[in-house]
């Protein structure tokens, strides 16, 4: 690993002063993604400035039933919280799929949020990869795609955004607020990634020097009844090859509300919007939710080894919206 | 260099270290407790782990300049009056290990696991999620295993070892507490 200098900033004023004053500074939280890539050479910061001294580890009820989580929480207190099990489980559920125990417990919300959309020619230093290297090409298309993107992929990257916890997130119309030395802004989570385009090296629309405080959650009844499911190569600790973040809501037989996004499949965690679309008003029957995410895939494209993601997504889209209405989302 | 005062199973120790060593390297080049391994160096493996303020992590992601006001216990540090931990003792009867290059991890990740746990943390096979008192079945202890790879297989072992602790006594979560008998810099 390069040598670096460290600073360990007392209050979020200090953070993101010394991020705008120290050329080439990078933020560290938990470490868990920064610290791997520095080791391997793909992140070269000239300066840490270490935010985990920040008063930012408080996950509070907010204004209006919902739900406000400091940056610094660490994954496995998100998951954990009595607030986030009873009203939000799906984000819960997303948040334990993901990485190891000791990875959760090292991990922050704001560091998961920003973990590098990554394959595994992206770590390879001897591959070809845009994201890496702007304009030096993509060995991952001709390569071994099994794990890579269907949805907003780009000839440039089909790498796919690897957080669990960020689908739920999606789905459940989170909103992240970032602070600079400018001032505090919201964005929301929708617009925080990026798809690849020509520019996959560019992942978020945040700036270099603004620093991620806090992520709110809205009031959501639906999201009582929510569930995520991950399909992978094997039971625990890996990638997904699709995951789904659901919600429903039924009354008399017709689905009222429902959130849908989706994981393992782009550059970002993908809203299901044309899904969520059609079934709304729509009788909640199997056949209604295999329409609705057929339409959602119908725009995906394959590479040589992924092909089945297209087929998986419907199946785990429809199996875990028909466990939901068994489970009561019918009201 | 930076100084970073580490606080290792009840000592304290005062390193001078540049920010990039991990508290992997600072624990077995610096201090010379070899007991925590290095598998993969990049937190697949968890041959690492050790227990920061009682929750397992692992030290190979970790910057020693982070960690300077944790409690960090490593398998040096579990036993107690020169007795075996109960889980290093379930672990010889249960034939928990092979090789034993994980062995030390996988000590450490289960009493933070067993901590977790009696704190009443859900896992992702955890079914329902509103509830407390999760019962620690096999499954149970499978998933929160998870992050520990052993190459042997002795899995069957570990769980057996695992079952055997969690059936029998409770474990203890909270860190040992330092207590200031050494303060020259360690190098």
């Amino acid at each position: 690993m390069r040598s670096f200098s460290y600073v360990s900033a007392p209050d979020v004023a200090a953070a993101v002063r010394a991020i705008g004053s120290e050329p080439g500074a990078k933020f560290i939280g938990g470490g868990t993604n920064l610290v791997d890539l520095m080791r391997e050479g793909i992140e070269r910061p000239e300066t840490v400035v270490d935010i985990t001294a920040l008063p930012l580890a408080e996950i509070e009820e907010a204004a209006g039933g919902g739900v406000r989580i400091g940056a610094l929480v660490r994954n496995s207190g998100l998951a954990a919280h009595p607030l986030i099990r009873t009203r939000y489980p799906m984000l819960s559920q997303a948040v334990l799929t993901g990485a190891s125990a000791q990875l959760r417990n090292m991990a922050t919300v704001g560091g998961n949020l920003l973990q590098r959309t990554r394959c595994v020619y992206f770590y390879d230093g001897a591959a070809a990869c845009n994201k890496r290297e702007p304009g030096s090409g993509c060995d991952a298309i001709g390569g071994f795609t099994r794990n890579h993107g269907i949805l907003g992929v780009s000839d440039d990257c089909v790498a796919t955004h690897p957080s669990d916890m960020c689908v739920a997130l999606a789905a459940l119309d989170a909103t992240v607020e970032v602070q600079s030395v400018r001032g505090v802004r919201r964005v929301p989570l929708a617009d925080l990634h990026l798809l690849p385009g020509r520019t996959p090296h560019i992942e978020t629309t945040l700036a270099a020097d603004e620093l991620i405080t806090a992520v709110e959650l809205p009031a959501s009844a639906v999201a009582a009844t929510s569930r995520y499911r991950k399909v992978r190569d094997r039971a625990s600790y890996a990638f997904a090859l699709v995951s789904v973040a659901a919600a429903l809501n039924v009354r008399d037989g017709v689905v009222t509300e429902v959130r849908l996004a989706l994981g393992g499949v782009a550059a970002k965690p993908w809203r299901a919007h044309e899904a969520e679309r059609i079934l709304v008003g729509a009788p909640a029957t199997e056949d209604s939710f295999r329409r609705a995410a057929a339409a959602e895939l119908a725009a995906a494209t394959a590479l040589p080894h992924n092909a089945f993601k297209i087929e998986l997504a419907q199946r785990t889209i429809v199996s875990t919206l028909r466990q939901l209405l068994a489970e009561g989302g019918a009201a | 260099m930076v100084e970073v005062r580490l606080r290792v199973n009840g000592a304290i120790e005062s390193l001078d270290v540049e920010p990039r060593v991990s508290l992997l390297d600072a624990l077995r080049e610096h201090l010379g407790l070899t007991g925590t391994k290095k598998g993969c160096d990049q937190g697949a493996c968890g041959a690492c782990t050790v227990l920061a303020d009682g929750e397992r992590i692992n030290s190979c992601l970790a910057l020693a300049v982070q960690y300077a006001d944790r409690e960090i216990t490593t398998v040096e540090g579990i036993a107690t009056g020169g007795r075996p931990h109960p889980l290093q003792t379930a672990f010889i009867a249960n034939d928990g290990f092979q090789c034993g290059y994980c062995t030390s991890g996988q000590l450490c990740s289960a009493i933070g696991m067993l901590a977790e746990h009696g704190a009443g943390a859900p896992s992702a096979v955890t079914e329902h999620l509103s509830t407390t008192g999760i019962e620690l079945t096999d499954a149970e202890i499978r998933e929160r295993m998870s992050g520990n790879l052993c190459r042997c297989g002795a899995y069957n072992g570990i769980v057996g070892a695992i079952r055997d602790v969690a059936d029998t006594e409770p474990v203890r979560s909270e860190p040992v507490r330092s207590e200031p008998v050494r303060s020259e810099p360690v190098r």
